[in-house]
């Protein structure tokens, strides 16, 4: 396998370093980079951790970044993660508040030890937090439960000051989301199966509607769903296919069951990505409350309903 | 009644999944079987994940239909998890409509 870190690559223009990836010889990993700048999303260095962590150490050749930015991938613990020696020096300062370094998470305590920690690190807002919270674990419990990968879940996040954005980016080389959600539903392509894993009531584990009883296929939607309203972006790849939420226009709430309705792009035609990766942006200057959200949310469940008819309400105390 | 307090096993943050399943498999079923009327108390639960409510009250539902929320109450929950608690009820219920239907 080959992958080249680039001067530059965000949610935004991601594709082209998407593009670059090749899948050949699983069994060897050769990093390359731009050797005057790395600017590069938090869900790049998941996707080389989660490939480094497929191929033994001694099978990883790390082409010497020059740039004096990489520094940056010694302090995401890249080159820990991929358990390879790195000699960049850095000065280490505490990541509170600013970023997530490269985590690996193999269980569901986990995840719960690790949101318990990370929350109150990235000292944000109350809001905020839950947002941030929220993401991770809906993203990392698919993995743990869809993707069938001893190596789990490789995620870090980085805070961007300037622009008051959090970028969170999460990988795995498990089955990803065509063979899970082929299991109940029919899926010709890889951006098939994304479309209907981001339709809320479609889960890979049964064709039942409302799905089973750990599992709703609403997931991915609340993720999509939470990045349509505060107008961020949101990236999915797996297999050969690609989707990508642009930043909406307009502040209009409404959500869409159906992803191809929102504002996109996608491809069919991907390098193969065995497993799944997750890139989600989040502005917190337009951080709408979380309540907000989830009324748009019903909203979008009501939407969906075939007979238009009110339920029996939870009784509150 | 059996009162189960949600704080005490999952924190400020719901999102563990594996307990809200064993905090329905053990607790909420087998006292509804008895009878009893189950409250939930989510005080001080800050934010509660959809599969996590999901994985708490889903399969109630669908045992006990309607019946479940006639015998089932939540407590002292915050603007943010009563929503929740709302649309899982909800898609659920239409659910169990379709399938019907």
């Amino acid at each position: 396998m080959k992958i080249h870190l680039p001067n530059s690559a965000f949610l935004g223009n991601i594709d082209s370093f998407l593009r670059g990836f090749d899948p050949s010889s699983p069994d060897t990993l050769e990093i390359t980079s731009n050797q005057s700048w790395i600017s590069i999303h938090p869900v790049v260095l998941s996707m080389v951790a989660a490939l480094g962590l497929t191929v033994r150490p001694e099978q990883i050749r790390f082409q010497k970044p020059e740039a004096r930015s990489a520094h940056y991938l010694v302090r995401m613990k890249l080159f820990d993660r991929l358990q390879i020696p790195c000699d960049i020096s850095i000065q280490e300062h505490a990541p509170e508040g600013r970023f997530i370094p490269i985590t690996q998470i193999r269980s569901s305590d986990e995840l719960t030890t690790f949101i318990t920690e990370m929350i109150p690190l990235l000292h944000k807002e109350p809001e905020q937090a839950k947002t941030i919270g929220y993401i991770v674990s809906e993203l990392v419990r698919n993995v743990l439960e869809h993707a069938d990968t001893e190596i789990g879940a490789v995620l870090c996040a980085q805070y961007y000051k300037k622009t008051n954005r959090i970028c969170i980016g999460i990988a795995d080389t498990g089955l990803g989301i065509k063979t899970t959600i082929a299991r109940s539903h029919a899926a010709n392509t890889d951006l098939d199966a994304i479309r209907l894993a981001l339709w809320p009531g479609i889960t890979g584990t049964t064709s039942k509607p409302g799905g089973t009883e750990q599992n709703a296929g609403a997931g991915l939607f609340f993720i999509k769903a939470i990045a349509d309203v505060n107008r961020d972006f949101f990236a999915i790849y797996s297999g050969s296919g690609f989707y990508k939420l642009l930043k909406k226009k307009s502040e209009r709430l409404r959500l869409n069951a159906d992803p191809f309705e929102d504002r996109h792009s996608k491809s069919t035609q991907f390098p193969y990505w065995k497993g799944t990766v997750v890139g989600v942006d989040i502005t917190l200057d337009q951080t709408r409350e979380f309540s907000i959200l989830l009324d748009a949310i019903r909203r979008a469940y009501w939407d969906l309903k075939m007979k238009k008819m009110e339920h029996k309400k939870p009784r509150f105390l | 009644m059996k009162k189960i307090n949600i704080f005490e096993k999952v924190g400020a943050f719901a999102e563990n999944k594996d307990i809200g399943r064993d905090i329905r498999i053990k607790e909420i079923l087998p006292a509804l079987k008895k009878g009893e009327e189950v409250v939930l108390d989510f005080k001080n639960v800050e934010t509660a994940t959809q599969s996590f409510v999901h994985s708490l009250i889903s399969d109630v539902l669908r045992t006990h239909k309607d019946n479940a929320l006639d015998r089932m109450a939540f407590k002292s929950c915050n603007d943010t998890v009563k929503k929740m608690i709302g649309i899982v009820v909800d898609y659920m219920q239409d659910a169990m409509d379709t399938n019907q239907s």
